[in-house]
């Protein structure tokens, strides 16, 4: 029996699960209706299987977007995912949201940049060349003030197209900033698709990488603002830890 | 389904605890792993929900292996999944909804939602079965109820904070005086070595009223040590927490066994984070023994947050066919009664 991998993603406001084998998509769910992954994640997981006449012990290995994006997003497809494969013990692999979204622009002549709000005028995201089979990473992924990914982007002298919903918040200074350059993806190509997802942790597998340990960390980009506010004052000598 | 032996696993992440409990019959605890994160928050100085939420997510899966391992049960054997579905944190609580849910699918099992303070009560029933009609006095960081059970499942208020938990105030008051965080347990020990000289108020409220108010107390306090740091006064810590939890137990012992006196209950109960406080514990003794009446207390590691007591309350909800399907979300403000 070959490999079959269920991949979730709710690392934004999409929703996505896909069931993938080699060199096939069995089938896949994307949703754009904003609604509360907490409610859709697990029916819509459970819909796709039986629709696909799919029992979930004929799952080999699970494959989860493990952020940058919504906080609570991430936790609930990490979660979700995480427990079902611990109850079926099967391999967990994760993926980067914002690699999973580049992988739309992988046949785009030139850089791919995946942009998620991270609110305040920042947004999640990263530099990719797309490569006809996949995209790499030019610059890593951070969080960024949209006027410094944009200069960083000019310095590229590079046509550049932009991928997410969220871009069409940035539109404006995209084109102000980078002119001819900018391009912009089509709706089908500004959401992330989970077979996609799926397809990543599969040529994983494939390379024979290890799965995730149990306990491995999210990819939130950034800390707490409880614990950055901590670190500050330690920094300052002012904090007063009462261990 | 099995009435006689039913065994349910409990999850619990409403605050700071991620815990996985495996329950026997409702009554008797096989395992109840409980992972802390109170170091976690201690240099916070209060429990950070997002820090709380993060933390849930990687200990999740670790935690349930734990818990059934040291129950010696297999994940085939359980019979049902329980949930804490409310009230609490509603990043925390999703964690562990999110992970019930995969796993009562992944196991073709029932999903049982469970309310936070069912919880809290029928912890008493892993100790000694519960015996109706009852009064319960809930004192936790989040909840200061009285609750009325006339049998299994079956909770009528009484009365309710109209402000700050009694935990709560606790908390706020040892903050103010510079005690670390936890600040309950810290309060309850220096309350030892103090007398209860200062005077504080006692919210009363209505004649007969089963409600309660913690708010003007707790700025009282701070009123009286902003007085005295102006005029250059020390204000012994030790007396001072004794005032301020003599001031709060006051009012909890007295209309707790107003309550029971107002339904004619032979037995109250006390559940909650709070129940851990010793100054409480010992004057509901007290005036249970001087009343004649059936006190029950759990012990010190059923009365913070813990997945047994989900469990337990969760298995009279399976008996009962009260299950969820898997649109199950978790709901901060769940109410007890509906
Ligand atoms: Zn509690």
């Amino acid at each position: 029996m070959g490999l079959k991998i269920l991949a979730i993603d709710t690392s934004t406001l999409v929703l996505g699960v896909a069931v993938v084998e080699e060199g096939k998509v069995l089938g896949e769910v994307t949703n754009n209706l904003h609604k509360t992954h907490s409610e859709r994640l697990m029916p819509t997981v459970a819909g796709l299987l039986k629709d696909l006449s799919i029992e979930l012990q004929e799952i080999t290995a699970i494959s989860v977007t493990s952020g940058p994006g919504s906080y609570t997003g991430i936790r609930i497809g990490v979660t979700t995912a995480k427990t079902l494969a611990w109850t079926h013990d099967v391999p967990l692999f994760a993926e980067s949201s914002l690699t999973v979204l580049a992988m739309n622009g992988k046949r785009f002549p030139g850089l791919v940049v995946p942009m998620i709000d991270a609110r305040r005028n920042r947004v999640y995201t990263g530099v990719y060349r797309s490569n006809t089979l996949g995209v790499s990473e030019v610059l890593g992924q951070q969080v960024l003030e949209i006027t410094d990914l944009l200069e960083q982007c000019n310095r590229l002298k590079e046509p550049i197209l932009f991928l997410g919903d969220d871009v069409s918040k940035f539109r404006g200074i995209i084109e102000e900033t980078l002119g001819e350059n900018a391009h912009f993806g089509s709706p089908a190509e500004n959401l992330p698709r989970a077979s996609e997802l799926g397809e990543m942790s599969l040529q994983r597998i494939m390379r024979g990488e290890e799965p995730l340990s149990q306990q491995f960390t999210l990819n939130y980009l950034q800390v707490t603002e409880a614990e950055a506010n901590w670190l500050k004052k330690q920094k300052q000598g002012t904090g007063n830890d009462v261990n | 389904m099995n009435h006689k032996n039913s065994l349910v696993l409990g999850i619990e992440t409403s605050c700071d605890e991620t815990s996985v409990a495996v329950v026997k019959n409702g009554t008797k605890v096989l395992s109840n792993v409980i992972s802390s994160q109170m170091d976690v928050h201690r240099r916070f100085g209060g429990v950070v929900p997002e820090v709380a939420s993060r933390r849930h997510v990687e200990r999740m899966t670790v935690i349930i292996e734990q818990a059934l391992a040291e129950a010696n049960v297999t994940k085939d054997r359980l019979d049902a999944i329980a949930v804490t579905q409310g009230p609490g944190l509603v990043g925390a609580l999703l964690i562990g909804v999110a992970s019930a849910k995969a796993l009562a699918y992944a196991l073709n099992l029932p999903l049982v939602p469970v309310h936070h303070i069912a919880g809290h009560i029928y912890a008493n029933h892993l100790v000694t079965p519960l015996e109706f009609p009852l009064v319960a006095l809930v004192v936790s960081g989040g909840h200061t109820e009285l609750i009325y059970m006339e049998s299994h499942l079956h909770f009528a208020r009484l009365g309710q904070t109209r402000d700050d938990a009694a935990g709560e105030a606790f908390d706020k008051v040892a903050r103010f005086m510079g005690l670390p965080y936890p600040g309950g347990p810290q309060i309850d020990r220096l309350s030892a070595q103090g007398k209860a000289i200062y005077d504080l108020p006692r919210a009363w409220l209505e004649p007969d009223s089963l409600d309660f108010s913690f708010s003007g107390l707790k700025s009282s306090v701070m009123q009286l040590m902003q007085k005295a740091e102006r005029k250059g006064e020390t204000i012994g810590q030790a007396d001072l927490a004794a005032s301020f939890q003599a001031a709060v137990l006051d009012v909890l012992v007295e209309k707790a066994f107003r309550a029971v006196k107002q339904k004619g209950v032979k037995q109250l109960l006390l559940a909650g984070g709070v129940s851990a406080n010793s100054g409480l514990r010992v004057r509901l003794m007290k005036r249970a023994e001087e009343e004649g009446i059936t006190l029950r207390i759990p012990p010190l590691e059923l009365c913070t947050d813990n997945a047994a007591m989900i469990a337990a309350a969760g298995t009279y909800l399976y008996h009962e066919g009260k299950f969820a399907d898997l649109t199950l979300n978790a709901n901060p403000g769940l109410p007890l009664i509906e």
